[in-house]
């Protein structure tokens, strides 16, 4: 105990932006009411998009499946309220393009009483049978990226899986969800950490959080008790300690090799919001209908942790929240790997984790001019993946995008942004980055 | 509840932003060269003044002209500028004509910084390739020293100071003697030690109360202002601490072998321009390499090069073609050391 709480184990490199996280982290997570009208995209997930099981018309009850999985890597849908279905058209998404959604009209004046489970004896179900409840739960990441979560559970066979990583690193500025969860649910979080390992079949299981929440690794620690299989770890707070290969050097000293994944070291990761939705779903058998979002940033009134349909537009999420008239920038995510939104109109999706709000002229945000890069070093230091991201830069100004790729390791960045938050010449490094990718993946379609 | 309408921009993340710029790094080079030049005044009068002045602004208006030649906005505001004409005066003689060091300077600005393209093309250090230069140029007036503390510096300047344009300048070493008690050989610690194999005690070297160029005297105020600079993350400390390393390593077991007739390390770290060089011009962020591993081979290659060419070649002071083949091959280091990437060559 002594030792858990005292040894802060790290990554190298990386960065110490602002937290900003004592605007929500001491407010308890909170019910938000129904939107008039629900958006359920059938895509919410990386893989395929799932199957409407419904018509426009028809009522559905909270918690009732509406699409089904389309195949392995993909999930189903479930109805976050009572109501009818209205229509199924393409809509506005966060990423850009429209994609095909559920409109809900919710009925005001029901009670909205979960009636739709399916309970499952959780003691007694077989490896597949979890990770086969676990997709029948919807259930995606909910650290950002919305990989199927049930795809995870089975790690390609030539790799030995020995250890399961909870991340509750929370790295992102302004996000406390993660934090709430741990404090509130470390029940549920203990409990889909034990459903996993048995559907693993691995023994160790290491939670790491930051050390910035050692008041959820006391919580955790409590509720744990004597049981030695399951271990909670403090580690630095620092950005992007939460990104995978980070974790797992901090926690375990094992370097996932690039273009790889956490399996090839033994490893499997899941976000600690997404364990304790596990526990908290799978015994009754219930969808992912809601999660918690932490609503953050100087352009809201009242910030906080709000439990959150999915499928609320982000107006209403905000318009609670109490936005001023001078927000400008909506970001969905944390303010360093989230995305500005353009619109609205779009809805709140199961991996979203947060939604901060920015004033015009907020300090935070602003940046000087552009200036050429004077080879300060300061990225190179910053950059959790050991990239040179000053002459990547140089590179991508001067348009040779393949070179990045074959010599400077260009697709071992996963964008964290450490490099441009650093940079006093302000140069969009990690715009650069994204723009030479996705270049290099149009010219390699063309010549395939 | 009244609809929310608002205009929202889009911006690519991250979108945080941490409050380091570039003319925020240059300003706190400024203050950190700050103490050097007012030592560097109080112990050589006002000659040193009217130099800083000189290259300052002539660096500065040669920046304006440059830019305003190429169609590019004034880059003056950058602070650049500024570094490069302190730094130019700092390695020049206390009593170096004003004129020469208008040349000097308007060749740092033109040759070494906007022929490259300016803030961060530049392939060496601008204010060294003024220096060089006038080595080249004016090799009298270049190696042509003052003793420090003289009496009536703060009231007259040294004759070779106001030398009209395009004319030699007058030689100083009458007027110096009518000044001084004691004899000046107009030697500078590394000509002494060179030349005559004297050692200058190290508290002077440290304190500065020694000949020699307009920064190079006190080790002490330098090593401050480099503290100050690394503290604040605006130093890469690699870079001194590997400098003086690079001259230990090769000055140390020359010593150990003959100590009549090679100096001992203490004494070729703070003599001469190494300190000023090492703090302040090796570190110059454009000319130096940015891989971890290269910035000690680097470092290194100059401390040890440093100490080369004061043993064993013609001048007594070595830093400036130290530092400049340092710059030169800065690019090669960098290519050949590109980091190892996380999770590359470990096992799995």
């Amino acid at each position: 105990m002594f030792n858990t709480l005292f040894r802060r184990k790290s990554f190298r490199h990386g960065v110490h932006p602002q937290e900003f996280k004592e605007l929500t982290n001491k407010l308890p997570i909170r019910r938000l009411p129904f939107a008039p009208t629900l958006i359920v995209p059938l895509s919410q997930h990386a893989g395929k998009p799932s199957v409407p099981l419904v018509k426009p018309g028809q009522e559905v009850v909270r918690g009732q499946p509406i699409a089904s999985a389309d195949g392995f890597m993909s999930v189903p849908q479930h109805a976050p309220a009572t109501g009818r279905i209205e229509s199924i058209q393409l809509m506005p998404s966060a990423r850009g393009p429209k994609t095909q959604s559920l409109i809900l009209h919710v009925y005001q004046a029901s009670t909205q009483q979960e009636l739709y489970e399916n309970a499952h004896d959780i003691d007694t179900l077989t490896p597949d049978e979890i990770i086969q409840a676990v997709q029948d739960a919807g259930m995606v990441g909910l650290g950002g990226a919305a990989f199927p979560t049930h795809v995870k559970m089975k790690p390609p066979p030539e790799h030995h899986v020995d250890t399961l990583v909870a991340n509750g690193c929370e790295c992102e500025p302004y996000l406390t969800c993660d934090h709430r969860i741990m404090l509130e649910q470390p029940e549920n979080l203990i409990q889909g950490i034990r459903l996993v390992q048995r559907a693993l079949g691995v023994d160790r299981a290491v939670i790491g959080i930051e050390d910035n929440k050692l008041d959820a690794v006391r919580v955790i620690a409590e509720q744990l008790g004597d049981d030695k299989a399951i271990r909670v770890q403090a580690v630095q707070t620092k950005y992007p300690q939460g990104a995978e290969k980070m974790l797992i050097r901090s926690l375990l000293g094992r370097e996932v090799p690039p273009g790889q994944f956490p399996s090839a070291v033994g490893v499997s990761m899941f976000n600690v919001g997404t364990l304790a939705q596990i526990g908290e779903l799978l015994p009754h058998g219930r969808g992912v209908i809601e999660r918690v979002v932490t609503v953050s940033g100087p352009g809201v009134e009242r910030p906080g942790n709000y439990l959150v349909p999915v499928g609320t537009p982000i107006r209403f999420l905000l318009e609670y929240a109490g936005a001023t008239t001078n927000v400008h920038e909506v970001i969905l995510g944390g303010p360093m790997m989230g995305m500005a939104v353009a619109a609205l109109d779009v809805p709140v999706t199961k991996a979203m984790s947060g939604m901060v709000a920015f004033e015009q002229h907020d300090p935070d945000l602003e940046r000087g001019p552009t200036m050429p890069c004077i080879r300060c070093g300061y990225c190179v230091d910053a950059c959790p993946m050991h990239l040179n991201p000053s002459m990547l830069g140089l590179l991508a100004a001067s348009g040779d995008y393949a070179t990045m790729a074959s010599d400077y390791h260009l697709n071992d960045c996963f964008e964290c942004g450490s490099c441009s938050y650093v940079c006093p010449s302000n140069i969009p490094l990690v715009q650069y980055f994204r723009v030479a990718k996705s270049v290099n993946r149009d010219r390699a379609q063309q010549a395939g | 509840m009244s609809e929310l309408r608002i205009t929202t921009e889009l911006r690519s993340s991250p979108h945080l932003k941490q409050m380091v710029s570039v003319p925020q790094i240059m300003r706190n080079v400024v203050y950190a060269l700050l103490p050097v030049c007012a030592w560097s005044v109080y112990a050589f009068g006002i000659s040193v003044l009217l130099l800083l002045i000189t290259t300052t602004l002539t660096c500065m208006l040669s920046e304006a002209l440059f830019c305003r030649l190429s169609g590019k906005a004034s880059s003056i505001s950058d602070g650049s500028i500024a570094i490069t004409g302190l730094l130019l005066a700092l390695t020049l003689p206390p009593g170096f004509p004003l004129w020469m060091a208008a040349v000097a300077a308007f060749v740092a600005v033109g040759l070494g910084k906007a022929l490259f393209g300016g803030l961060g093309y530049n392939v060496m250090n601008p204010a060294l390739v003024g220096r060089a230069f006038v080595q080249a140029a004016f090799p009298v007036a270049i190696t042509t020293w003052s003793p420090p503390f003289l009496p009536g510096r703060f009231s007259e300047v040294i004759p070779s100071t106001l030398t009209a344009p395009f004319m030699k300048p007058v030689p100083i070493g009458e007027w110096i003697e009518q000044r001084t008690v004691d004899a000046f050989s107009g030697a500078t610690p590394l000509a002494l030690q060179k030349f005559e194999q004297i050692i200058t005690p190290w508290p002077d070297l440290l304190t500065g109360t020694i000949a020699g160029s307009a920064g190079e005297t006190s080790a002490l105020i330098i090593l401050l202002g480099g503290i100050y600079l690394a503290v604040r993350r605006m130093l890469d400390w690699r870079l001194p601490v590997g400098v003086m390393l690079g001259a230990v390593i090769v000055s140390l077991p020359l010593w150990l072998l003959d100590a009549s007739r090679y100096p001992d390390p203490l004494f070729v770290l703070l003599s001469g321009g190494l300190m000023l060089g090492a703090v302040f011009m090796a570190t110059d962020m454009v000319a130096s390499p940015v891989t971890p591993l290269g910035v000690w081979i680097y470092a290194l290659f100059i401390g040890m090069l440093t100490v080369v060419i004061r043993l064993f070649g013609g001048l007594t002071e070595g830093v400036m073609y130290a530092i400049l083949l340092g710059n030169a091959i800065s690019p090669l280091i960098s290519l050949v050391t590109q980091p190892k990437i996380f999770g590359e060559g470990r096992k799995p």
